[in-house]
């Protein structure tokens, strides 16, 4: 058990380091490149260079990489130029946003992806199976700014049952609830889609193996079958791939939040690297990788409590 | 795999009658539905983009300014104009040209550069395994959609930049498959024969082991294109796709989906294209699982 938190502590800080470094020397290789960002398009060279020097950008990339470095780790994240407020509130302010999102995300995608995929998995071929695996490659096939698009022309535009943003701001009749209908409902309908279609294949996998066989030739009723011998163990290599989608929750569902002008993680990174917000840029790299090694790390430990056979 | 097997012992007086390999190959899709679905879907958009010119009715972007008085679709605009008043059946069918380029040479670019990693780093093992499989985590592990929206808004965008992202990003789980498909293929007799022969281990990678890890490389590959067009359009649609004014599928949704309330054709036509196609691309790769070209 030591050994597992030690290698998964140094990949993570390596991971964590090797991509804060390329971010940094990506945004902050050129020495005027701060600076002239800082001071505007119309500044002279004269003034980019004394605010170069003055703020100590002349200096050598690694030293300057080093010195962010230790800045990060007692949690000054710098301020942010597009935001005119520290990294670290307008951070968490819009993780907390697409948290929110997240969570109603994932309380729907899990239940909804596990009946799909285990119906359509226990009988493969059959007449459900088939129609739950074209409706899951479709749904998958569609991008979600699309999907948007069309849920937005049938709920807002037609029928007008929904309003068409999701700005967290109660307004124009509608409430908070009501603005978040839509956009969990697209994040939930493209995600689903893949889950569905792995605890599919695991299910329809576990379905031939020989204890099921012998389940049901001694007369256990399928029900049972599936409930009590097949569900626990189709679904241990699906949960890190269920898992792997917080990480997509959180940092992928920028399309979503554009469609939807939604005020969280995605969009907020969008806005820092079309607006060139170094310091935003680095550090929601920084949380964003962060996270998708943590909930790596998740899956590792779940696939560990659920398959007793690898927890040696 | 079954059907590597029954070609390699057909008789060779029978293979010289027979139709090229890769013939058959196709002709046996059309055992599945599904994947002759997918395969008719993505040919009627490969005609229609290379008939573009031929087929569309305006230039796609020229501005037709008295038809902006009635956007919605008409006889003259089979499918309306979009906010500028250009033609949308012909920017949609010129937009599937950039897409239909771009898309499949990023997922050639991938599975080049991920199998020869792959093979690599599955048949030499030691050190280049492993910072080939470490490399290829910490590449894995970086949300791809961040990583884009700071490559390209730092370096520019371009259908050459879009390439090389995908490329790069999608390599590592292309070499992961290659390396773990290598892992089994290294210890058939066949490879073991070769090493036998004096083969070099390059000849052995590329001739004995890479042709018998198609199959599944084949599947991804449709999947791979259909994710990618994904991308294209979300990257579009982000503001961070193809320059402007030449039609693109995402852009066109984004420019115009501000006027949903009013014209909400604008932005369903390309909506609807893209799917389409994303569709046919992944119904061809549920089908050839079905067919045992399986991953």
């Amino acid at each position: 058990m030591a050994r597992f938190a030690v290698k998964h502590l140094v990949f993570l800080l390596l991971t964590l380091s090797i991509v804060s470094f390329l971010v940094f020397t990506l945004n902050e290789f050129s020495p005027g490149a701060v600076a002239r960002k800082e001071l505007g398009a119309y500044a002279t060279q004269d003034q980019v260079d004394a605010l170069t020097k003055k703020l100590g950008l002349d200096r050598p990339l690694l030293v300057r990489y080093v010195e962010y470095m230790g800045k990060v780790a007692v949690g000054d994240l710098g301020v942010s130029a597009r935001y005119k407020a520290p990294v670290r509130t307008v951070i968490v302010k819009h993780l907390a946003n697409t948290a929110l999102l997240a969570a109603l995300a994932f309380a729907c995608i899990v239940p909804l992806s596990m009946l799909l995929g285990i119906s359509a998995g226990m009988r493969e071929s059959s007449r459900l199976d088939r129609a739950i695996l074209l409706f899951s490659t479709v749904m998958a096939s569609i991008p979600e700014f699309a999907l948007g698009v069309f849920l937005v022309s049938v709920f807002v535009v037609w029928l007008g049952w929904l309003p068409g943003t999701a700005t967290l701001v109660a307004g124009g009749g509608w409430s908070v609830g009501a603005q978040l209908v839509l956009p969990v409902a697209v994040i939930v309908l493209f995600d689903a889609g893949y889950v569905v279609s792995m605890i599919r294949a695991s299910m329809v996998e576990v379905m031939q193996r020989p204890y099921i066989r012998t389940a049901v030739l001694k007369g256990m009723p399928f029900r049972r079958v599936v409930v009590r011998h097949a569900v626990r163990n189709a679904m241990i290599s699906p949960i890190t791939v269920i898992l792997l989608q917080i990480n997509y929750l959180v940092a992928g569902v920028v399309v979503v939040e554009t469609v939807f002008a939604y005020p969280g993680f995605g969009r907020m990174m969008l806005e820092a690297a079309l607006f060139k917000d170094i310091a935003l840029i680095e550090a929601g790299a920084l949380v964003a990788v962060g996270l998708a090694v943590v909930t790596n790390i998740l899956g590792d430990v779940a696939y560990m409590i659920l398959d007793p056979r690898i927890r040696a | 795999m079954a059907t590597v097997d029954v070609l390699t012992v057909s008789p060779p007086a029978a293979s010289r009658r027979r139709a090229p390999r890769w013939w058959r190959a196709a002709r046996a899709i059309r055992h599945s539905t599904t994947a002759s679905i997918g395969v008719a879907i993505v040919l009627v958009w490969v005609a229609l983009a290379l008939l573009a010119p031929l087929l569309a009715p305006y230039a796609p972007n020229s501005p037709d300014l008295l038809a902006l008085a009635h956007t919605t679709p008409s006889r003259a605009h089979w499918l309306g104009t979009d906010h500028l008043g250009r033609d949308l059946v012909s920017r949609i069918l010129w937009g599937a040209r950039p897409v239909l380029i771009i898309a499949p040479l990023a997922v050639l670019g991938a599975t080049i550069l991920g199998s020869l990693l792959g093979l690599a780093a599955g048949y030499k093992r030691g050190w280049i395994d492993l910072i080939v499989t470490r490399a290829c985590d910490i590449v894995l592990s970086f949300p791809v959609i961040i990583l884009y929206m700071i490559i390209l808004a730092h370096f520019g965008s371009s259908a050459w930049n879009i390439i090389a992202v995908l490329t790069l990003t999608k390599a590592p789980i292309i070499a992961r498959i290659v390396r773990g498909l290598t892992l089994q293929l290294r210890e058939r007799e066949y490879v073991a024969a070769a090493k036998m022969r004096g083969e070099s281990s390059l000849y052995i990678m590329l001739v004995e082991i890479l042709p018998n890890a198609r199959g599944p490389l084949i599947v991804d590959m449709c999947l791979r294109t259909g994710y990618n067009i994904i991308i294209i359009g979300v990257l579009g649609f982000l503001g961070i796709g193809l320059p402007p004014p030449d039609p693109d599928w995402g852009g066109m949704v984004k420019d115009t989906y501000g006027m949903m309330m009013v014209w909400p054709h604008m932005a369903l036509f390309p909506c609807a294209a893209i799917s389409s196609l994303v569709v046919g691309f992944n119904l061809l790769a549920v089908g050839l699982r079905e067919l045992g070209w399986r991953d």
